[in-house]
């Protein structure tokens, strides 16, 4: 085992697969020797399309023709890449989209939605979709309201897309992985900050997860914190807090946003009763409210003792640039406490 | 120009002609109530899909957009089957899931129909994407309108296109509406291929209701596109005859507009041409009846069929079966 990062893990997900299938592609705005937006894809370019010349800069290092090149570097045309990896998908390749920001889908709605979703249902079967998009979002970079938001819930209410939003390397490795691997359109959700988060990672070991589990992170008895992406980072750090207090809080990791582990929460919320639902994306219609349905249409129901609360971003404005008013317009670990403690009264 | 051998002026002919003639028989049926939803039909435009197809090989691709039953029939659809996929059957293309504006048939390397205007051009050019990386010298077709030429999609994916030497080919048949929109008040250019400037790569105009024209073009654009030397813009000036769907009054043209474009039949102009090059009026005769007639079956089929898909049937479609989602 060695620890490391999340953007790590990502990375070595892309460098294995590309490895083991000369199928998967990676197309993306400044993939290459920039190393992409948050630098996930730093060092693919040189190891996989490009050939050193010690008397040249590297930006003058010639690229291989498109036919042999496994990052593709389009124009900022998130629309039009898009549409590109999904007809190379119908084809048989297996293209890895990446957005700089998961806000930029907005320019790639129909692709997504309308193309990438429901070709191999309108089709009748006839087609695959082995598609990847990876989507790095969150706020607290102070990028405002255009570069900070989780809008994965839209994804999650189209038929035809899977969602997953892992919380550190491990799940991040082995989902990434299983995305490629499937053939199905898998939309990837990172979080900015979460790519810092460390975790031990099997060395040289080849494994894949499912891309339909909850994981329990922390076992508890008190209250059910239900989580995904870097909230579930934020949710650990405060059950390590109110452990103190006395409290004992199960911690569960959706992981894998759609499909959703129904089982998992109906299995968590029947030992504790009491549930809090934590996440970044704002809390009306947000993933925590389909949380809180299947809760409230399942035999769950009847062993709750308080009523299902929800803590999601602001559902009154847009993402605000200053520190202060982006901090307090998502779940941190203290408000957590704070509703936790509320709830327990 | 080429001369066509009697087998090929026999293929063209006669696919113009199913082509002609299954429309008129969804025209007939939904006026009768037998099929629902809407459909957009290319009466008249027979020669732009029939005459490009014609030059492909086999294993060549075509991708067109929501007016699409002609260059399924050219590149040699069933039309039992799509007939079936109309009437909401399980035998259809689609089993009776995607509707005139989603036939497919991938068996053909027929990529088909598009509902939305504007994807199918990302998405065709995607798949030359593929093509290219699989370097066995194929190429695809991109059939769109006129209106399409307008989308942020066109720009951005011919860009890339010509920017990567993809080898495709893209046709847009230009009849002149979209929906009830003169082209006048919307494209800020006379000719759509005009704008193959933009990308640097030759822009063609050929009159889409000449076949020979047609197949002309699109040979030499398919020869660039096969050699490597990237995509070419071909615009077919044509007309629909009917409106832009079902329940369009066609209150935005005149009738002398109309009757003009009708004397332009691509498909009297070839069998003008037939006659000129050794068939006789019965034979060519002969060649309309079959299509009839194919197309009186594949209604009958269609109608035969009794089976529909069981929602549960249909939710299996959805995502390829994958252990974890067992």
């Amino acid at each position: 085992m060695s620890e490391i990062q999340v953007m790590q893990a990502i990375h070595d997900a892309l460098r294995e697969e590309m490895l083991r299938d000369e199928k998967v592609f990676i197309i993306g705005e400044d993939i290459g020797i920039y190393g992409g937006c948050f630098g996930v894809t730093r060092g693919l370019k040189e190891e996989f399309d490009l050939t050193p010349d010690e008397n040249t800069p590297i930006g003058q290092w010639p690229e291989p023709p498109i036919k042999d090149r496994r990052l593709i570097e389009p124009p900022i045309v998130e629309g039009g890449f898009t549409g590109i990896a999904v007809g190379a998908a119908m084809y048989g390749y297996r293209p890895v989209v990446e957005y700089m920001f998961s806000d930029f889908v907005t320019c790639a709605m129909d692709h997504v939605v309308n193309q990438a979703a429901k070709q191999r249902f309108m089709l009748g079967g006839q087609c695959k979709m082995p598609l990847v998009i990876r989507f790095p979002g969150g706020c607290g970079t102070g990028a405002a309201a255009q570069h900070s938001q989780s809008l994965e819930a839209w994804m999650c209410h189209v038929p035809g897309l899977i969602c997953v939003a892992p919380s550190n390397p491990y799940d991040a490795k082995g989902l990434l992985k299983a995305a490629i691997r499937s053939d199905n359109p898998i939309c990837f959700y990172e979080h900015k900050l979460g790519y810092r988060v460390k975790g031990e990672v099997p060395d040289g070991e080849d494994y894949t997860l499912p891309l339909n589990k909850a994981k329990v992170a922390r076992e508890g008895k008190d209250i059910t914190l239900i989580s995904y992406s870097y909230t579930t980072v934020k949710c650990l750090e405060a059950a390590k807090q109110l452990e103190a207090e006395g409290i004992d809080v199960e911690v569960l990791d959706l992981i894998c946003i759609n499909p959703i582990d129904r089982q998992a929460i109906i299995d968590s919320v029947k030992k504790t009763g009491k549930v809090l639902i934590a996440h970044e994306g704002v809390q009306k219609c947000g993933v925590g409210a389909e949380v809180a349905g299947i809760i409230a249409d399942s035999e769950a129901f009847y062993y709750l003792d308080r009523p299902i609360v929800r803590f999601g971003g602001c559902d009154d404005m847009p993402i605000p640039y200053n520190k202060e008013l982006e901090y307090s317009y998502i779940p941190q670990v203290e408000t957590i406490c704070d509703k936790i403690r509320d709830l327990l009264k | 120009m080429e001369q066509l051998s009697r087998e090929q002026m026999h293929d063209i002919l006669y696919k113009m002609c199913v082509a002609r003639a299954f429309e008129e028989r969804v025209l007939d049926m939904f006026s009768q109530g037998k099929i629902h939803g809407t459909t957009h039909l290319s009466i008249g435009e027979e020669a732009s899909a029939v005459g490009a197809i014609s030059v492909l090989r086999p294993d060549d691709i075509i991708m067109s957009g929501h007016r699409g039953h002609s260059h399924m029939v050219a590149k040699g659809a069933d039309v039992n089957l799509m007939m079936a996929e109309l009437l909401g059957k399980k035998a259809g293309y689609c089993k009776g899931l995607g509707g005139s504006m989603h036939i497919v048939d991938l068996s053909k390397n027929n990529y088909g129909a598009n509902g939305v205007i504007g994807p199918a051009i990302p998405i065709a050019t995607g798949v030359a994407l593929g093509l290219a990386k699989e370097n066995k010298g194929k190429v695809i077709l991109n059939f769109f309108g006129d209106g399409t030429s307008n989308t942020g999609n066109f720009y951005e994916a011919v860009n890339m296109a010509a920017l990567w030497k993809l080898p495709i080919v893209y046709i847009c048949e230009n009849n002149l509406y979209g929906m009830s929109t003169p082209i006048e008040k919307t494209c800020s250019v006379p000719n759509i291929a005009d704008r193959a400037a933009a990308f640097g790569i030759p822009g063609e105009i050929v009159d889409g209701n000449d076949i020979l024209a047609v197949r002309e073009a699109c040979a030499k654009a398919i020869e660039r596109a096969r050699s490597g030397n990237g995509p070419t813009l071909i615009e077919h000036k044509t007309y629909r005859w009917l409106g832009h769907s079902k329940s369009d009054k066609r209150v935005y043209r005149t009738k002398e507009e109309e009757a003009a474009w009708k004397a332009k039949c691509p498909i009297k102009r070839f069998k003008a041409y037939m006659l000129k090059n050794g068939f006789t009026q019965a034979e060519l005769d002969d060649i309309s009846a079959k299509a009839e007639q194919v197309n009186d079956d594949a209604v009958a089929f269609a109608e035969s069929c009794e089976e529909i898909m069981t929602p549960e049937e249909a939710k299996e479609l959805v995502f390829v079966k994958e252990e974890y989602l067992k």
